[in-house]
């Protein structure tokens, strides 16, 4: 295991280098100043600006941001539905694919305008080359930075001291694609490819092997959809097993890569907070919550799929490592990767809103199983989505510094300004409607008859777990699986012939996506507009810091309460029931 | 409002162009160009015929040959899903015990020395993938004896191509140690071919 412990902590000394320069950059962006990149995309960008009819200095308040952010979104529903719905008479279609179901669309629609990329269908055998481009890698640059956008106008707000401005819109997502989604994607694409991810438009191979058998392999423009679908915490696989695929995930290196692709935007944006707060130790304060519950996930991970799972030990196989095998549960998981990165992978992808997977979730043991679970049930604060992780984790600093300000007797302020009735309210809005829009799906779900049809496992810990899963998953835009329950079912894979949706199941999972993406990103805006204009204060000696570990403490603990205790009964069910016993079901 | 939509319907039509078509089409042309080979998922030949990928794991049957890891989805390189078995399934042991059973049937009688508790898990293990193109260490020293005697080659010879396709750690740290079973096999079959 030693060798596994180095590559997690070379892992995170590697994204803790990065948090410094990507977060000064990304603040040097936010802030409309120039950078290294601006002679080569300053032209590009203002030639936008015309095109799209905008007027970027322009500032819009907190409702009108919202506005442009909702028209926006809503208009890129329609457009990617209307690409699904079409995939007949599309280019690119060397399989001759039609559409799926219309319900499948719907769920799969919701999905990807939500930067959740949850998916019911796989990717090799359902969709044309054009959706995979047009549709859903266009949405997983858009979506990414929609999220990174509203993050961005919190911050404005936190900081404004005049004015309800918070920037506008149009100027940050074009800026937000510019300079910092479409360079890293080219150029982590064109890694990939070096490294083995295929990037092509051909038809499947059909080949014979050389053991006589007969094999096709799936081809497509597979890499430049990987970078960003890493980059901007989207998680959505061309293949349906996702970066478990050697043509999306083909070493160790690539591993490696994809998961820092993963992890560096949200792990920089605490740099880039701290530094348009005008507060490096604020920002490095957040970063420092967010790590400790990162890494106590990883721990308990790797620890948990290095022991193995009680099936493999009523086998009778030997679970233990020894020269040459990693041993452990390599049940769903590959040998390139071996425990160590599977683990790491696990955790990265479920503190953050990423949701790719490179194993098999439903086959992690009990234990190990649990912390994708906890990591979902915290609502996606440590590290989560490409700015939505930070916006998230800034209402728990709000809820804290409330909390806090209540234990000690005074009015609660933040950066010098009073948090008022207003704010706590919106607030304490913003932090529960996640978690209860997965509690009260989840809990559907589980009750009607129509989704029974959805679970894989049957009626057990692990066929509830397959539900909670969903809902947690889907709610917090996260997208990762317990991958045996499924809203679509295909019975002549490859192509959509005779495949039909479960209605039920995809409609209550495309309402939830929507719902728990924007609702949120409305409170936030509305947080954000309150703050905005808001006198500062100057801090006095009783003036509660939030740049301490005692507020770093307080922090970890209020995500812990508020978060996890919502679910701890729900996961009991589940995944720690078959952590807790030897039993087979 | 009505700017609002203007842009959105402007934004919608150029962002799909510049996104969904420019960028992942150039990128297309730049890999075809440069890395023409890994683009075309590194094929790999024998004799000038396509066989495989080097990525992508295919089944191998007969005593001849160095096999994969147990696949869920009969090495599909097309329609990909995974095993899905959970933790705690009864179906997950009983099949767990037959590949063990059947594992050490196929070896036993070329390394008598073999044991169950020296059995590496990735032999009896169903992969992610469904296509794991390697297998640990440990089990192609196990399966080395079989093939070797089989091909009548020396053991010495079959370890030292065992070695030869072995994919160390990326960078010599990322990631795990694994045997690429088809390079391998391919390897074999030039060396010593089945008649």
């Amino acid at each position: 295991m030693a060798q596994g412990w180095l590559q997690i902590a070379l892992f995170f000394a590697v994204l803790l280098a990065l948090v410094k320069p990507v977060g000064l950059y990304m603040a040097r962006v936010f802030s409309n100043e120039r950078v290294f990149l601006s002679p080569l995309v300053g032209p590009i960008e203002s030639f936008t600006y015309r095109v799209l009819r905008v007027r970027p200095d322009e500032g819009q308040d907190w409702k009108e941001y919202a506005r442009s952010l909702i028209v926006f979104s809503l208009f890129f529903w329609v457009a990617l539905y209307l690409i699904l719905r079409t995939q007949g008479i599309q280019p690119f279609n060397p399989q001759g694919f039609g559409s799926g179901p219309w319900d499948l669309s719907f769920n799969t629609t919701s999905s990807f305008v939500t930067n959740t990329n949850w998916q019911y269908y796989g990717g090799e055998t359902t969709l044309t080359y054009f959706a995979q481009m047009a549709g859903l890698t266009v949405q997983n640059f858009v979506s990414a930075a929609v999220g990174i956008a509203v993050v961005v106008a919190l911050i404005r707000g936190i900081v404004a001291r005049s004015g309800s401005a918070l920037g506008n819109f149009w100027q940050d997502l074009v800026r937000i694609l510019l300079y910092v989604l479409v360079p890293v994607s080219v150029i982590g694409a064109l890694f990939l490819v070096s490294q083995g991810v295929i990037q092509n438009l051909d038809h499947t191979q059909v080949f014979q092997t050389l053991g006589g058998g007969q094999q096709a392999l799936a081809q497509g423009p597979v890499a430049s959809q990987e970078a960003i679908k890493e980059l901007g915490t989207n998680g959505g696989g061309f293949f349906n097993v996702n970066s478990a695929y050697p043509f999306e995930n083909p070493s160790g290196l690539t591993n490696f890569v994809e998961l820092l692709l993963i992890l560096v935007i949200p792990a920089a944006l605490t740099y880039t907070y701290g530094r348009m707060i005008g507060s490096q130790r604020q920002g490095w304060a957040i970063f420092a919550a967010m790590s400790v519950l990162f890494v106590a996930g990883v721990v308990v991970v790797y620890l948990a799929e290095q022991h193995g799972s009680p099936a493999q030990h009523a086998a009778g196989l030997h679970t233990a490592a020894f020269d040459g095998s990693t041993g452990g549960n390599m049940v769903g998981k590959e040998q390139r990767f071996g425990i160590a990165d599977s683990s790491l992978w696990t955790a990265v992808t479920t503190v953050t809103s990423c949701g790719a997977v490179n194993a098999a979730f439903e086959s992690l043991t009990g234990i190990g199983g649990a912390v994708p679970f906890v990591n979902l049930g915290l609502s996606e604060v440590v590290f989560g989505g490409v700015g939505a992780g930070l916006y998230s984790m800034l209402l728990y600093v709000l809820l804290a510094v409330f909390i806090g300000g209540l234990m000690v007797g005074r009015t609660p302020e933040y950066l010098g300004k009073k948090i008022g009735a207003r704010e706590i309210k919106l607030v304490s809005l913003g932090v529960l409607f996640t978690p209860l829009t997965v509690l009260l799906s989840a809990g559907i779900a589980s009750a009607a008859p129509a989704a029974k049809q959805s679970i894989y496992a049957g009626i057990n810990p692990s066929g509830f777990s397959e539900t909670l899963y969903a809902y947690l998953s889907q709610a917090n835009n996260n997208g990762s699986a317990w991958a045996g329950y499924t809203g679509f079912v295909q019975p002549h894979a490859p192509g959509n012939a005779g495949a039909y949706g479960l209605t039920f199941t995809d409609l209550l999972g495309g309402i939830v996506l929507v719902g728990a993406r924007f609702v949120p990103i409305l409170f936030v805006l509305a947080v954000a507009g309150a703050l905005a204009g808001k006198r500062i204060s100057p801090a006095g000696l009783g003036t509660m810091r939030t740049d301490n570990p005692t507020f770093v403490f307080l922090l970890i603990g209020i995500v812990i309460l508020v978060g996890a205790l919502t679910f701890f009964p729900a996961i009991l069910l589940g995944p720690v029931s078959n952590g807790l016993t030897p039993r087979l079901f | 409002m009505r700017r609002d939509l203007i842009t959105s319907l402007l934004a919608v039509v150029v962002l799909t162009a510049a996104l969904g078509l420019v960028y992942p089409l150039a990128v297309t042309g730049i890999a075809q160009v440069v890395f023409p080979g890994q683009a075309d998922g590194s094929q790999v030949k024998l004799d000038g015929r396509m066989v495989g990928s080097k990525l992508i794991g295919q089944e191998f049957k007969g005593r001849a040959y160095f096999h994969s890891r147990p696949s869920a989805t009969g090495y599909s390189g097309d329609v990909t899903f995974f095993g899905n078995a959970g933790p705690n399934s009864a179906e997950l042991r009983d099949a767990i015990r037959a590949n063990l059973a059947a594992y050490l049937k196929l070896e036993r009688p070329y390394d008598r020395s073999l044991t169950r508790d020296r059995v590496p898990v990735d032999a009896v293990t169903e992969s992610a993938s469904g296509v794991d193109p390697h297998i640990s260490e440990a089990n192609a020293r196990i399966q080395a004896h079989r093939v070797a005697s089989v091909r009548g080659l020396p053991l010495d010879r079959v370890e030292a191509l065992v070695s030869d396709h072995t994919d160390g750690r990326s960078l010599g740290l990322f990631g795990e140690p694994g045997v690429n079973v088809l390079q391998l096999n391919v390897a074999l079959e030039e060396e010593a071919p089945l008649k």
